[in-house]
């Protein structure tokens, strides 16, 4: 298809897990890369240097902040992508590297991580750890009909979209760990106790006491995953009353 | 959101003919014989549940008024997970666990309607919901306007009604009241205006009643005694009630021809997406600075 977008991964203080988990797409993955997107830049997938121009910046990894070159690299991928996407909770909330004291071999002193959002804009959250291969193919897709879709499209991959994208914009994201699930949603009285908090966290944090997520704070890894998962973070009806329409759209996409 | 009674394809009086079912079913028996025909016939390959608790054993056996979710794939599992409370079982965290731990490759799930919001956002934003979307077969929600916190339950029941938890045999909440039948036959009416304060605040900002996005969804609202009304939402939804009437497990009535019928429903929904709306409007009036709406983003 000549129509495609061009899509980069670029990589920053990260495991590779969130690359790992889009290439868990499977046959997903293979549709993704013929009919809707080139991949322009990787690091272990396309034999390009530079960080060239591109629609959609799939960003894994926090940024050190001791090493120039990362910080030089964010910089760059912000100036030559349209779309830049947090994916994963070490772009979005920092996650894992906030506990990272330095001390390794051989630059000791590259011990301050912060998620991209703290250095530059970011357009679209995937929190979690790994983020899933469903939520990062939905997030593609849904790039795809923003850029290249039919007027009706382009407008429902807008409201889709809009939530990832005001978690971009809210600096309580860029900090989400188990107190965000806390102070946003159980301390304001809107939890009704439903359990998709502690069934998203990846290190089973979470468990349940009189009925609410009690967390266990010192297995929180701050993936985020909890609070954007929580139906009571965010929930709209504009996009969720059109559930099965949606579905058939990622579905059919990817047949 | 749409409608107060959301989409659907149809709506019916039904009960099941499953005899074994019917007999200690609230309504009509519809839930349980749904899932075990989806069981039998492998459109699902297990349900998650609320069961009664087994963590914390009641009269010697598992507590049937406190709930907790469990992956329900035999048919004994289903039937036993009938009596529960109305206090709230964190169904949806076992979703992942029933795909993740289970294998599962077809999972039903039941749930009141915020349960089912969880389960829907869970499938078009699986943030920390690896695998679960396109594992979800059958979704099946129960109507729902308030539900209790467990303590709650035994402060109403040992406070306001002046019985032991023990001896409690059955919790009803309807019709204005929330009524407790204990062991011995006695019946104990305390008006749900008088429990208001002791609900799950949560529910206080809950806008769906007929739980609108299951595939599915039934409660007893607007049907006569011992059956249940019944939505037929979506695609999924349709297909399995489908094949559920050829293979003759369920008796069916139009709804227009019983009272009270859809009316009854529909007003149900609209008082309680109506209070609700207020509180979330009368939050924003909290101290001087007010508290966030999940619904809205700007
Ligand atoms: S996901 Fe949200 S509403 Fe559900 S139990 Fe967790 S905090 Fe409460
Ligand atoms: S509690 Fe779990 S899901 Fe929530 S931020 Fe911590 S690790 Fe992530
Ligand atoms: S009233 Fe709403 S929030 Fe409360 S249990 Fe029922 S569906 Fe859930």
């Amino acid at each position: 298809m000549a129509n495609k977008i061009t899509v980069g991964h670029v990589h920053m203080s990260g495991c590779t897990g969130c690359l790992v988990s889009l290439a868990d797409n499977y046959l997903g993955l293979i549709k993704i890369l013929d009919d809707y997107a080139d991949l322009v830049y990787g690091l272990t997938l396309a034999d390009v240097r530079h960080i060239p121009e591109m629609d959609v910046a799939l960003v894994e990894g926090s940024v050190c902040i001791q090493d120039h070159e990362s910080v030089e690299d964010i910089k760059t991928a912000r100036k030559k992508a349209k779309i830049v996407v947090a994916v994963g909770g070490c772009a979005a909330s920092g996650n894992i590297n906030r506990f990272d004291r330095g001390g390794q071999h051989n630059q000791p002193q590259h011990e301050s991580y912060v998620p991209i959002s703290d250095l530059i804009d970011v357009d679209v959250f995937i929190p979690g750890c790994a983020p899933t291969p469903q939520m990062i193919r939905n997030v593609c897709v849904m790039a795809y009909l923003l850029l290249r879709g039919s007027d009706d499209q382009k407008a429902l991959a807008a409201k889709y979209l809009k939530p990832l994208m005001a978690l971009a914009k809210n600096p309580i994201a860029s900090k989400a760990n188990f107190n965000t699930l806390m102070q946003e949603v159980i301390n304001v009285g809107l939890c009704m106790g439903c359990g998709s908090c502690a069934g998203a966290c990846p290190v089973r944090a979470i468990s349940m006491e009189f009925g609410k997520p009690q967390g266990a704070r010192d297995l929180c890894i701050n993936c985020g995953a909890c609070y954007s998962q929580c139906p009571r973070s965010f929930f709209h009806f504009e996009v969720m009353d059109e559930y099965e329409a949606i579905t058939d759209i990622i579905n059919g996409a990817m047949k | 959101m749409a409608a107060p009674l959301g989409q659907y394809k149809m709506v019916l009086f039904a009960r099941t003919t499953d005899k074994e079912i019917l007999r200690g079913a609230q309504n009509g028996g519809i839930v349980t014989a749904l899932l075990s025909y989806a069981l039998d016939t492998g459109i699902i390959d297990g349900a998650v549940v609320a069961a009664p608790s087994r963590s914390k054993p009641w009269r010697g056996k598992f507590d049937p008024w406190r709930s907790e979710p469990i992956v329900a794939m035999t048919r004994d599992q289903l039937l036993s997970a009938r009596k529960t409370g109305y206090n709230i079982s964190p169904n949806v965290m076992m979703i992942k666990e029933a795909t993740r731990s289970y294998g599962l490759d077809r999972v039903g799930i039941v749930g009141v309607p915020c349960q089912i919001q969880g389960v829907r956002k869970a499938q078009l934003y699986p943030i920390g919901m690896r695998g679960v979307p396109d594992k979800i077969a059958l979704v099946i929600g129960i109507y729902c306007m308030e539900v209790f916190p467990y303590q709650s339950i035994v402060q109403i029941v040992e406070d306001h009604g002046g019985v032991k938890m023990e001896s409690v045999e059955k919790i009803e909440i309807g019709k204005g009241n929330f009524t407790v039948v204990t062991e011995r036959g006695r019946t104990i009416q305390i008006p749900l205006n008088e429990t208001r304060d002791l609900e799950q605040p949560g529910c206080h900002v809950c806008l769906d009643y007929a739980a609108t996005l299951a595939d599915i969804s039934t409660g007893s609202a607007g049907s006569p005694a011992g059956w249940s009304t019944v939505f037929i939402r979506t695609k999924i939804g349709d297909e399995v009630w489908k094949r559920a009437m050829q293979a003759g497990l369920f008796e069916t009535k139009p709804i227009g021809q019983v009272e009270p019928g859809l009316g009854a429903v529909e007003k149900l929904a609209v008082e309680k997406i109506t209070r609700n709306k207020k509180t979330l409007e009368d939050r924003d009036f909290i101290g001087t600075k007010g508290l966030r709406n999940p619904y809205i983003t700007t």
